[in-house]
């Protein structure tokens, strides 16, 4: 499944693994608004923040063919719209659709394959995004993959015995009540470990000079870009 | 002293099912006790009331203190109960987390309860694991992740929900290995008679809520026909 | 139906952006007054069920399946405010980690699927409270996060063609009649397993329901108008607004603007942020009335 190559990059080391979260987040934004606004007909931007990107990957000791199959993934999605755009008169605008989006999911790729998902929550909570929802997205993520597999093995024993819409209807009934129960047994695991209504919040790491430096070079080489070409 | 004292424990379900129809049993110090039971004879049940998750009639003491509502915190610090699920007991992105849940409960700053918790990782053997996340661990893995985030609330009694489930033999092996090294006393709810013998010193069967006996592992096993050989 | 990034203009993302902090604040602030201590393990079990949910295939005719969405599943099952937490939580996750829909559009995916969508599918299943209250609820969440979708595309001046128009809306319609039936075959299956299981209905929320019903109603059909027709909007104003608000927007229009499709960007999302802002208080001043 993706996500355990994603979580393996996420906890390698690197100059760039080492970046504070909120660094990185600050400069993933600074790009993606830079890519965003960029003119379609702007190319060369396009090539350069690419080579940015490609820096980047260096710079995180991660594997570029996997990185890039990986962000291809936001293509078909981008091929829809960006083959109606063609059609419609404006080949120029759909291939710089493409581009965007695939290079917006790229920097994004980078951001969560350079840093695990509970140090990235921290950065958040230190920025104030709702606890609960930073809680909520924990909790997701936790059983996430335990349920899929869950659902994985009904799918697999339900075909063997002939699908049917009432079929999947009763297999995801099953799946519900599991996890309904699942969640009343995590609850009762908190309370005995002497849960008292408010979760520990961990705090963020400290902001270093390396980080305030990334942010700023790393943001300032995207606005070049943007600004310039 | 005992540390844990019942007497009189009834529990009734929510649909009218008595669970636990009068029990009464006494844990020693440093003891190791093993409850024996066909599936949905109690046992289980029985052992979410000695924390509090179930509240029944009767009387419970941990360790001289009589289980209140007031009390509870303290008690929750005493019993410390490893369930069967481990998926559902590390519920933490990260298993330093999860095992620091505890600590941070009992109000140690985050600092403090990450150090402890990487020492009690350390004791149960699993220093090498501290930052992955628990859906990569093996059965066995998060079975000692589990007792570790027990442990490092440092309780005085240790209770153990059907502790060899998904375990290979390697693994019963290094959890047998793990539990005799602990001073606590214990009780292990389980199937598993050779991991109970291994460890238990008196065994106790449950019947339809009640204490149906009680005695030695092997007593208990001959008694009540608790075995697996078809040919017996 | 997730947008990725580069799609809409910066005001319509960054506009959505805006827009779902304080909405999601309020419906964050909901939640945690209707939920226990229980509440957060249970939402996030219930996220990852969504997940595992979406996987299951559902046989509808020969050789395709659909799938489920889930929000008006988690609206009946949660309550529609948890409901909204976890969706967003999805959203997030569907983001981040698996680069399904751009973080820039996140405010709008948050907007389309996690609150309009949640609340449109909660609506009909509050008011019937029956078998067809869910099957609406289900379909209605599914075109509405669409629509605002399309909708969103258009302002930001992705093309659309009548003929695709129509066709992605009947690909929408096709999804949205899919994810009433799962839903109700779901909700029936799990009756079936727990016939004690009582979902859960806040007091006082019948004329909420009603309210934020039409207002959905309006607000899609508002904004389907003032993307296609920019003008729309103006002329709406001209003949309703009095002549003082009037004299303050002569054209309806933001001035010193010179860029053609900021201006109707700017239109149209100002004329979806007064809808909004109407619905929010209406929905206040009914729970306070009610309470």
């Amino acid at each position: 499944m993706h996500h355990v190559v994603v979580e393996s990059w996420s906890r390698r080391a690197s100059p760039l693994h080492a970046r504070d979260a909120r660094a990185k987040l600050g400069a993933l934004l600074v790009f993606l608004i830079a890519v965003s606004t960029t003119a379609p007909e702007s190319q060369t931007a396009f090539a350069l923040y690419s080579a940015l990107l490609l820096m980047a990957i260096l710079f995180a000791r991660l594997p570029i063919t996997a990185l890039l199959r990986r962000a291809l993934l936001v293509l078909p999605f981008s091929a829809t719209f960006g083959l109606i755009t063609w059609l419609g008169g404006n080949p120029m605008r759909a291939v710089s659709l493409g581009e965007k989006s695939f290079l917006s999911g790229l920097a994004a790729l980078l951001l969560v394959a350079t840093t695990p998902l509970a140090e990235l929550m921290r950065g958040l909570e230190s920025l104030r995004v709702p606890r609960s929802l930073l809680l909520v997205i924990e909790f997701v993520y936790r059983y996430l993959f335990v349920i899929s597999e869950q659902a994985q093995h009904m799918r697999l024993a339900a075909r063997s015995r002939g699908s049917s819409f009432r079929a999947s209807a009763g297999a995801l009934g099953v799946l519900f009540t599991r996890s309904w129960e699942r969640a009343d047994g995590i609850y009762y695991a908190m309370l005995a470990r002497g849960f008292n209504g408010r979760f520990p919040s961990f705090t963020a790491g400290r902001f270093v000079i390396a980080d305030a430096a990334f942010l700023i070079v790393a943001s300032g080489a995207a606005i070049a870009v943007r600004v310039v070409m | 002293m005992n540390v844990v004292e019942v007497r009189g424990l009834r529990y009734r379900y929510p649909d009218g099912t008595q669970a636990i129809d009068g029990v009464d049993f006494h844990l020693e110090a440093g003891e190791c006790v093993a409850l024996f039971g066909a599936n949905g004879s109690g046992k289980t049940t029985f052992v979410l009331h000695l924390n509090g998750l179930l509240t029944g009639d009767g009387s419970i003491e941990i360790c001289g203190v009589p289980l209140k509502p007031k009390t509870l915190p303290q008690i929750r610090t005493k019993v410390g109960l490893v369930f069967q699920d481990s998926d559902e007991q590390l519920f933490m992105p990260t298993v330093l987390e999860d095992v620091a849940f505890g600590p941070m409960n009992q109000g140690l700053s985050s600092q403090d309860a990450l150090h402890r918790a990487a020492h009690a990782l350390e004791d149960v053997g699993m220093a090498a694991a501290i930052h992955k996340a628990p859906y990569h661990l093996s059965s066995g893995e998060k079975r000692r992740a589990a007792i570790a985030g027990v442990l490092v609330m440092q309780p005085e009694i240790l209770v153990l929900d059907e502790p060899t489930t998904s375990l290979d033999p390697p693994g019963r092996r290094d959890l047998i290995r793990l539990l005799r090294g602990l001073k606590q006393a214990k009780i292990l709810v389980t199937h598993d008679v050779e991991f109970a013998a291994a460890l238990a010193t008196r065994a106790v069967f449950f019947e339809h809520g009640r204490v149906a006996g009680e005695g030695t592992v092997g007593e208990i096993a001959r008694q009540f026909n608790w075995h697996s050989r078809p040919e017996e | 139906m997730h947008i990725p990034d580069g799609f809409l203009s910066t005001p319509v993302w960054g506009a959505f952006d805006v827009l779902a902090i304080p909405s999601f604040g309020i419906l964050a602030r909901r939640a945690r007054r209707d939920t226990d201590d229980r509440g957060i393990p249970l939402m996030g079990v219930m996220g990852a069920f969504i997940f595992a949910a979406q996987m299951i295939n559902f046989p509808v005719g020969p050789g395709t399946s659909g799938h489920l969405v889930g929000g008006t599943l988690l609206a009946i099952t949660l309550g529609p405010a948890p409901a909204a937490i976890v969706m967003t939580a999805i959203l997030a996750i569907q983001a981040l980690v698996f680069q399904d829909g751009g973080i820039l559009a996140l405010g709008a995916n948050v907007f389309n699927m996690a609150i309009v969508g949640v609340l449109a599918g909660y609506a009909p299943y509050r008011l019937l409270k029956n078998s067809s209250g869910i099957f609406i609820g289900g379909t209605v969440s599914v075109l509405v996060s669409g629509c605002f979708a399309v909708a969103e595309l258009m302002i930001s001046g992705v093309p659309m063609p009548a003929k695709v128009l129509w066709l992605t809306l009947a690909f929408f319609v096709v999804n949205a009649v899919v994810e009433g039936a799962i839903t109700v075959g779901a909700v029936r299956a799990i009756g079936r397993l727990n016939p004690a299981w009582v979902p859960s209905a806040k007091p006082g929320g019948r004329l909420l329901a009603a309210v934020a019903s039409i207002a959905i109603v309006l607000a899609v059909a508002g904004f389907l108008i003032a993307s296609t027709h920019p003008d729309g909007i103006e002329i709406l104003a001209r003949a309703q607004t009095p002549k003082w608000l009037h004299a303050w927007f002569p054209d309806y229009q933001v001035h010193g603007i010179s860029s053609p499709w900021l201006r109707r960007s700017v239109a149209g999302l100002a004329g979806l942020i007064l809808i909004y802002a109407v619905c929010m208080a209406a929905g206040r001043w009914v729970r306070q009335r009610s309470a």
